[in-house]
Order: C-alpha cells, then structure tokens, then sequence
C-alpha cells in the first residue's frame, strides 16, 4: 500500500478542477441549457424612461403575431407576494418591488410587460410589437442630482474618539475627495431562468444563481408555499460576481407565469438588460479627510461615503468597511448614506464595498504619504493596526506587515526614484504605486452530506453552489483528505436547494463555511462505517470501533485492512453515510483578509497610452486549499482591479437614464493584450482560530486596493492625481478642447 | 419572427439580380455587420441575398501594378496575403488592429467597406436618431459620445465615426471601388465612396440599391514607400478606434519625397489628410515638422460634450506613426 506520509498532501495541492472535463466537453448544463418539453419563452418588453407611470399598454397586435401564446404586464399579472428580504431568515433579495406590482417605473430597463410564445424568436419579434405608453417624470440622474434634489438616508458608520478635533489641530492635513462610477458584473452566462410547476404544485427551477437556499426561500415567501415544494437547481453559473447572489425580477416573473400557463417557460435576460435589472455596483463619492502627526502617524481618519441606490430599495455600499480597521488611528468616523435616483438596485459586484472604499482609502493614504513627507510603504508599516481597533479585539491572524514586505521585495520598491516622472524608459514614465489589500473572512452556518458508498466512491453534496471559482474541486479535496479516498472516485454535487443547505456563494465565505462541514459529515460517516466494521457482520466484529484507523480509503486494524468497499460488502450495506452542521465564525477574534499590490504603470505621453505593466500582490489569507485555484482568483481579480482602474464604467444617458455603453464592445473590460506580468505570493498562513483548515477564503481581497494602486503609480508617472475612477487616457492629457455649445 | 426571403447566389450576376433595386434587400457576407443589426431590429430586411457563393474571393496583382481584391475575400485572408504585407504594410497592420480574430474570419472585404455606424444610439433601436430615423435627431451631440463619436466632417444631423481600420488604410493607399448593378459595372473611386453625413446622415456610400461591390483595387504602391498603421484605444485589443492614422512615405535620405496620410476614430468617413501631406513633401523629416503637419488636419475639427480630447489625440497619431516610420 502506499505510504502516506511521503504523499504529497491533498489540502494545499494544485488538484485540477474536476468540473473541467465536463465543461470543455459541453456537458455541463447552464440554466439556459435546460429545455424541457413543452417548454415556451418569454421575452420583456423594457422601460424606454427612467420615471413615471405606464399609462397604457397596447398588445393586440403583439398577440396576433406567430407563435404567441401570452403577454403578461400590471394589469394581467399574477397577485403574488413580497419576501421579507431578511438576511437573517435568508430569503433576501435585492430588488424587493415585485415585477409587475403596478404601473410605476423605476428605471430605465425595468420589465414593463413580458411576452411568452413558443420560440425565443417568435417572442422577441412580438416583445417588439407592444405598445407602451407613458406618463414620465423628470428623474433623477446621478449621484450630484440625487443629493440636490432627495438629499442622502443615513447607511450606518462607526465612530470612535474626535476625529474632527484631532483633525482641526493635526500638523498635516489632506481633505480629498473620491468619485467611482457604476460598473457593471457582466458575466458571460446571461442572467436565464427555467421554470415548470408539476400537477402536484411543486415549483422547480434552474436559474444562473449563486444562492440556491436563499433563493428557495424567496420564491417560497413570493407564492407563499412551503420551501420543501421548491427545488432551485444551479449546478454551473458562468459566474456572477454578485450579480447572481439574489434573485432578480426575472426570476420570480419566469416562475408566476409558468404557473399561469401550466407549462415551462425560459426566460433569458438580454445583455442590454443585464444593465438595468440585475444589479450593478453603484456610483460612490467619498470624502476623505485624514491627518498626522509631526512623526507621520495617523491621528484622525474620516471616510465619508455616498452611494447610489434606487427609489425602490436602499442598497448601501460599505465603503469604509475596512477603513474602521485597517489603519492605527484613534480618532476616527465611518459614514455611509445612500442616494436614490432612477436606476435599478445595485448589488453586492466583488468586494463590494472594499473594492471602491479601498481606492479612496488607499489613494488618500498615499496622499497623506506623500504631504506628510514619508514613503508610502514606510507610511503604512508605520500606521497599519496591530488589533482591531473598530471592535476592540485581536485579529485572529494577520500578516499585513510581511506581506507588504515580500512584496515590495520582490518588486524592487527600493529602486523607485520618489520623485514624480523621473523613472524613464524610451518614451514611456514609468510609475510605481502600491496599496493594501483587505477583506473581512466569513464564515456561515453550514450543512453537508457525504456517502461512502459500496462501489469504493465517495459521494459529498451541499447546497452551495460552484461559480466558476473551483468550489467542487476543493469539495473533493476535503473529502479525500478526510477518507483518503483518491479525488477522482469522489462524486461531488452542488447547486441544488434540495441538498442540506449551504451558504451563498459570495462574501469570499464558501470555503471557509463548506469545508469544515464536509469534512465534519465525511468524519461522522466514518464513524458509521467503523460500525458497521466492527458489528456482528462485520469485518473486523472482534474491534471496536475506537482502535480503527483509516488511511487510503481503506480501514485497518491489527495490521489488517479492508477496503471501505470490502466493509460495507461484508456488512451488507450500501454506503456509510454522515451528515453535519457547522456553525458561522464566533466572535473572539476580528477575522479579516490582508494583503499588498505593488504596480508599475508605464505612460507613454506622446501617445496618452497608459497601460499597467506588472503586478507584484502578495495576499494573506490563511491557509491555501487549492494551489492552482486560489492563484486563478487572486490573477483574475487583479486583472477585473486593472479594469476598475482603468476603463470600466456603465456610462448612461442622463436624460433618460439608459446605459448607452451596454455590451461586450463597447463596456470596456481588459482584455489578454492588457493583462499584466502577474506575479501572486500566497502567504498560506493557517488561521485556525477560524476553522479547521485554517481558511478564510480568497474570491474578493485580490481586487481590493488594486485601484488605488495604479492611482498612485500613475500620480508617481504623471503628476496628476485622478480621483474619479476610471483613469482613461483623456483625463491624463494636458490642454484638451472642450465643446463650443453645452 | 420576423420572415424574410433568403437566396443563394452563385455568381454577382444572380446576386444583383436577385437583389432588383429593392430598398429592404441586403446582401449578405460574413454577417458580422448585418445580422447583429438584424437581431438588435436596427436593420429590418425583407429579402437577405446570400453572396457568400460568389466568386470572388481572389486576390490578384494587375498589369498596372494594382492589386484587385475580391469583395468576398475575408479580412484574415487579406491581412495575411504576402503581397498585401509585402507593399501594403499599412493595410495588414490596419486590418490586424480591428475587431478579433473570430471576426475578421468572417468579416468580408466588402462588408468591411460597408459596416455601420457604432453610435450607441443607432444601435438602441429607440434614440432619436437621423441615421435610422431621418428627421428625428441625433441623440450623441448632447449625449454620450466619448468614444465613437467624430471630431471631423460632423454636421448637427449626425456626429457618429466611420467605424473601419481597413477603409483608413484604404484611404490612404488610393483605391478604386468596383461596382455591379443592375445597369452593369461602373468603377468609384475610393474618397467618393463614403458619404460626409451632412443633411443626409441616412445616406452613407455612394451605391445606388441593388449594387454589389465586386472588387476593390487598390493604387500600385509608392515605389520605395514606407507604411505603418497606429490605432489608439483605451484596451489594447477588441476596440474600435479613439484615433488612428495609416501613413505611408517615401524618403530620400532625410526628406520626404511622398506622403499619404489618412485618419480613423475622429472623422465621419475614413479621413484622408492632404493639407498633412502637402505639409510634409519635400521637407526633412523632423518631430516639429510633424506636430505642425498634423495640426493642420484639425483646422476645422469641433469637439463635442466628450470627444474634444480626439483633437490632440488623432495629431498623437499622426506625429507618432510619422516618427517611427521616417526613423526606420
Ligand atoms: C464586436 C465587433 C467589433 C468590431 N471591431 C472592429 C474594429 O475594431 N475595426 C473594424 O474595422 N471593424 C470592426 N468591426 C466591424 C467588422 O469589421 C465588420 O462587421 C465587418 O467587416 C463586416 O463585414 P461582413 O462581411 O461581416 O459584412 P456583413 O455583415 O455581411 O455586411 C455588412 C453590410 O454590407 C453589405 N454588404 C456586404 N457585402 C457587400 C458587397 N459585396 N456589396 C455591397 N454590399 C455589401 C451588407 O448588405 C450589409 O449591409 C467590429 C465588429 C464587431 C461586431
Ligand atoms: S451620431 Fe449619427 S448615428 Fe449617432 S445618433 Fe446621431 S445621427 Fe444617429
């Protein structure tokens, strides 16, 4: 037998994702790739204005048209309910207006009418004959329209000392502020649905969803049936990036009129709509005021934010969630508000609060740095926080300082020339500019199940859901480390609410939340096989069950062994089975995520070419589970980090609300020419005062600060600090015309 | 669905035929073009004439020195020919810098020539818009128009680029454009072809309904010339143009002897650039030089609510492009 203490360990290794073959091969079914019989397809009739009433819907012809079997709009629409949308219960959703309610309009892009007919041709082609008639209203455009004319709802904050007095008699003071603008996820599998009721009044549906549970319990509020008559399946998302959290109008519109018409209906949210109603991460502006003292240590801190959010719902993006802690300061204030205007809710999009909350901070720290006269990696070893002092206690573990250093190491800070536009190579200024990293580890409550079966496999689910992120591959891993049963006998299934009930994928919290309950039911089904082992059939009947060991998916005792196949053989059983409940992180320690980018932009002024050049990011977040995995999400979320600096933004019309930059040409994202030399330091660190494994879990700290970053390595290029995100070429040119007329 | 007749066409004689002089007809190439329109319902024809069956996609080398370029003949296919990478460099490297590989295996020569505007606008199917909608207006000039949008040949009815790479380096080349209609062949020349939008934003080329584009023959190259395309963006790849300029000269030791210099991204059809090349001819070739040179391209530009960084951009591109090519 193979020993196995020479073997390369299983947690930490770089196991291949075990989904992969299926989705090269095509056989791995998406929402949209569900057709069952019967099926017809709906098609939505879209909102042309951002605000007002729908005064009148003319759908005769429309009805008339091939193929249709049904338009459904306020007036001809199924009395459903709302969900609570309580986190705590977890049937949240983000958007909690139901489609359909009534005739007022939101936004521009908000489902006004949908039209179901037996092909997706023939419901667009009708879908395009409605007739809509509104009532507008002036709307509210953006952000700077929104406080002048609703002012801003208070989102919560945290304050400690007199940030104001210590700032009013600091020896250095910045008072800067920061704008980002709406981005939007963009995944590539389109938002999609696929509904059917059987006769017994059972919903099913598959829908492009990072939350299967949360989901169930939604749509169990919404028609007010019980959640053991929903089942959500979505066993591959083409990723979300929060854009598929919580379900959507479409969602709850799919299933209402399949029920109606006694038959399944698909609906597939155009990428022109993935603009509108599906989320987006808001337009932010934030003031940042900071001071030191005469040796270049913080003494007041103050990150004021201001997000966007709709009439409908208050969203508020925490953007000084790690500003509280980051940071040494005594004397410090977080406040968050929102805004409303006439846009679609906004939603969680990776880092969601700390992706635009650590481009101010960190752009400010920089700033600070450099008023205060300090190096900006000096600046922050100086100043980063040994406790958490936003909660008053210990980090469970944190490496900020080393990983700032290796970083900086391995990047070669040391020969950057600090003066601004000195470091040339041909044409091109080379810029230098580093920024921390941050994000909060969490940890849910969690319920998995795992088999041991009689063919020698093994079998694990869990209502969690794989979204791209490698989360069935480190499922395996985690069994296989339990059992020792090899990755490739482990059959692992997510993505279905029927299965115990797992988190959301989201909040960077599924690894850290699914694996110790894996392994807590692959531990408790070997408990039962041990029973099975050692009763009266069993192999080893003369043992009990205390002096088995288990090593290679083979159980020994007395120098013997037998297989777990051979054992369940003998004890005429069909698998071993275990379950367990493992609770959400407890709150002894602050557990968070740290980590540091240190970039190198090069501009080329005399074609305004500005492009990120190398990245050095060394990240901190407890133990690795997945070598090849973890990497992946730390280089994807750098290069989504180089998008948020340098060209994304949905860009709208603001008379009348409407994305105009809204597909794949012309919502720019990077693309493989713009992509970096990427060089990741995965610290791997075990922080086992959160778990087991010692994982907080890797999805989001990688695009953190990474803005901010290029920000100040563009300032250290050009001189010219942008504060309003993206940083395209025309703000970095000196004398550009402007209009003639407004 | 929206029906609509489909034919094959064999050879260009059946297409025209095919096609009549029917205003809702569309000739089909790679599609890429024609059928995104067709899905967003921007473009709505009746009868869709396949001519991807034509014969002609062929490349050829005239007695004259010309080359004569099939209508069918992809943009892969062209960027890639060694006579076109050999005195054609402009024109590879101009193909080579649009849209993506999966495209430009689609995309035709002719239907390069013809593409439509990417004024997001035009695109929404419901904007005022003068090119979808004569008489309606034109929503970029008070909206969003950072990107696609011109600075050159714009009128009040219509501000949208000419959105080609190819057609730039075309322009620049000297070309002639080889028609079939129903009443037979006749030859365009290549600065004739697109239209300035004036108050006719809705006309856009020069082709009566029912021509075809069979060929378009490109100038014998300069003897001794030098060619380059430069297209700036804001990614590296998968973007239209900001400003882009293609560039050929020829030089006697310092002095530039010939010039032909033409621009993307900032005008309404692909912008050829004479006052730069009567600037440049006979004079030594000099980075200041350039700046004036290029200066003079955008004497009249306008800029608009977002474009107006267009202006320094597009002389960027020339003087750049000049630099690099002269120093060679
Ligand atoms: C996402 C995206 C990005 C792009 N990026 C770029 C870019 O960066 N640079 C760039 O230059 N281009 C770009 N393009 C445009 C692309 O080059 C054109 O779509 C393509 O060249 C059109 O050729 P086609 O053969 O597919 O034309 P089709 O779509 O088949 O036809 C286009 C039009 O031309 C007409 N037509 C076609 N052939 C003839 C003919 N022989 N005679 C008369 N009429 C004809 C058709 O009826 C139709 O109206 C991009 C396109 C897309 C979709
Ligand atoms: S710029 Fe031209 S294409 Fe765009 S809206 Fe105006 S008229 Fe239409």
């Amino acid at each position: 037998m193979s020993d196995t203490d020479t073997k390369e360990p299983i947690i930490g290794a770089g196991v291949p994702r075990i989904d992969g073959p299926d989705k090269l091969a095509g056989r791995a079914n998406y929402a949209a790739d569900n057709l069952p019989p019967n099926m017809a397809y709906g098609y939505g009739v879209f909102s042309t204005i951002a605000k007002g009433k729908v005064t009148r819907i003319k759908v005769d012809e429309a009805k008339r048209m091939p193929g249709v079997i049904d338009i459904f709009h306020h007036g001809h629409f199924p009395s459903l309910y709302r969900t609570p949308s309580s986190f705590v219960q977890g049937n949240k959703v983000e958007e909690t207006r139901l489609p359909f309610e009534d005739e007022r309009v939101y936004y521009e892009g908000q489902f006004v009418a949908l039209v179901v007919a037996d092909s997706f041709e023939n419901a667009r082609a009708a879908a395009r004959h409605v007739e809509v008639e509104y009532a507008p209203e002036s709307a509210v455009a953006n952000l700077a329209q929104g406080l002048e004319d609703n002012g801003t709802q208070a989102g919560g904050g945290h304050a400690r000392g007199d940030a104001a007095s210590a700032f009013d008699s600091a020896d250095t003071t910045i008072d800067v502020t920061y704008h980002t603008p709406v981005e939007t996820h963009n995944p590539m599998e389109m938002h999609a649905s696929v509904a059917y009721w059987d006769a017994q009044g059972n919903l099913t549906i598959y829908d492009a969803s990072q939350g299967v549970v949360v989901e169930r319990n939604a749509l169990s509020k919404i028609f007010a049936i019980a959640p053991e008559r929903i089942t959500v399946h979505a066993p591959y998302i083409g990723s979300g990036f929060g854009s598929k959290l919580w379900t959507w109008p479409h969602a709850i519109a799919t299933a209402a009129v399949s029920r109606e018409l006694g038959r399944p209906v698909q609906l597939v949210v155009p990428r022109q709509q993935m603009f509108t109603t599906t989320g987006h991460r808001p337009e932010t502006r934030q003031r940042m005021r900071l001071a030191t003292d005469g040796n270049g240590k913080l003494v007041s801190l103050r990150h004021e934010a201001i997000n966007t959010t709709s009439f409908t719902d208050q969203y508020v993006e925490t953007c000084g969630s790690v500003t509280k802690s980051l940071y040494s300061c005594p004397d410090l204030t977080v406040s968050h508000a929102t805004t409303q205007v006439n846009r679609g809710t906004p939603t969680s999009m990776r880092a969601p609060g700390a992706a635009p909350g650590l481009f101010a901070l960190e752009s400010a720290i920089d700033e600070m740095a450099l008023a205060a006269g300090v190096d900006p990696v000096q600046f922050r070893l100086d100043n980063y926080a040994e406790r958490d002092e936003s909660q008053d206690l210990d980090f469970s573990s944190n490496h900020i300082v080393e990983a700032t250093k290796q970083a900086a190491e391995r990047f070669g800070w040391h020969e950057r020339n600090p003066q601004i536009g000195s470091m040339r190579e041909g044409r091109e200024i080379v810029g230098y500019g580093m920024a921390a990293c941050n994000w909060e580890a969490l940890k849910r409550p969690c319920d998995a199940r795992v088999s041991l079966r009689a063919d020698g496999t093994a079998f694990a689910s869990c209502a969690t859901q794989d979204i791209g992120t490698g989360t069935y591959t480190i499922v395996a891993q985690a069994v296989s480390d339990v059992t020792g049963i090899p990755v490739d006998r482990i059959t692992v299934k997510l993505g279905d609410s029927s299965y115990p009930d797992g988190p959301i994928s989201g909040g960077s919290w599924a690894t850290a939340t699914t694996l110790p309950a894996i392994a807590g039911a692959a531990r408790n089904a070997l408990d039962e096989l041990k029973r099975y082992a050692t009763g009266s059939n069993g192999i080893f009947a003369e043992a009990s069950a205390d002096d088995l060991s288990v090593a290679d998916g083979a159980l020994r005792y007395d120098g013997k062994q037998a297989s777990f196949a051979e054992v369940l053989d003998a004890a005429r059983y069909g698998s071993a089975d275990g379950e367990a409940h493992t609770e959400a992180a407890d709150s002894k320690y602050s557990y968070r995520s740290f980590g540091a980018h240190f970039v190198e932009v090069r501009w080329d002024p005399g074609i305004s070419h500005l492009r990120v050049s190398r990245v050095v990011s060394a990240i901190d977040v407890g133990k690795v589970i997945n070598e090849t995995t973890a990497r992946n999400q730390v280089e994807g979320a750098v290069v989504m980090g180089v998008g948020m600096g340098l060209f994304e933004a949905t860009e709208y019309d603001e008379r009348n609300g409407r994305p105009v930059n809204n597909d794949y040409a012309e919502y720019v994202v990077p693309v493989h020419a713009d992509q970096p030399e990427i060089d990741v330091i995965l610290l791997d660190y075990p922080d086992l005062a959160f778990n087991e494994y010692g994982a907080r879990g890797i999805g989001e700290i990688g695009i953190t600060g990474l803005a901010a970053a290029i920000g100040n390595a563009v300032h250290h290029a050009t001189g010219k600090r942008i504060r309003e995100l993206p940083i395209t070429l025309d703000k970095l040119m000196d004398d550009v015309p402007q209009a003639q007329s407004a | 669905m929206r029906h609509f007749d489909y034919a094959r066409a064999e050879s260009p004689q059946q297409a025209v035929a095919a096609h009549g002089s029917d205003r809702d007809a569309a000739f089909l190439a790679g599609g890429t073009t024609l059928l995104d329109l067709v899905k967003l319902d921007v473009m709505q024809p009746q009868k869709v004439i396949d001519i991807n069956g034509v014969d002609l996609d062929t490349i050829e080398r005239l007695d004259d020195g010309r080359l004569r370029i099939g209508a069918m003949v992809t943009n892969t296919a062209l960027a890639r020919d060694e006579r076109v990478v050999e005195d054609y460099a402009v024109l590879s490297q101009a193909l080579l810098a649009g849209a993506s590989t999966q495209l430009r295996n689609k995309a035709t020569t002719g239907g390069n020539i013809m593409q439509r505007v990417r004024c997001p606008y035009f695109r929404d199917g419901v904007s005022a818009c003068n090119k979808r909608e004569p008489g309606s207006g034109c929503a970029a000039i008070e909206g969003v128009n950072r990107t696609v949008h011109a600075v050159l040949g714009t009128s009040d009815n219509c501000i949208a680029t000419h959105p080609s790479d190819m057609c730039v380096a075309m322009a620049a080349i000297g070309a002639t454009v080889e028609v079939q209609g129903p009443e037979g062949t006749r030859e365009i020349d290549f600065g004739d072809f697109h239209l300035l939008p004036g108050d006719t934003p809705a006309r856009e080329h020069a082709l009566e309904p029912g021509e075809l584009i069979t060929h378009v023959v490109l100038d014998a190259p300069i003897d001794g010339g030098r060619s380059a395309y430069l297209k700036l963006r804001d990614r590296q790849s998968y973007q239209f143009a900001l400003a882009s300029s293609a560039v050929i000269v020829r030089m006697d030791g310092n002095t530039i002897t010939d010039a032909r210099v033409a621009m993307g991204g900032v005008g309404t059809k692909p912008w050829r650039a004479p006052e730069v090349e009567a600037a440049l001819k006979g004079k030594t070739a000099s980075e200041a030089l350039f700046t004036d040179a290029a200066k003079l391209a955008f004497e009249n530009a306008t800029a608009y609510s977002q474009n107006g960084y267009k202006i320094p951009l597009g002389q960027q591109a020339i003087v750049r492009n000049l630099t690099d090519l002269t120093a060679a």
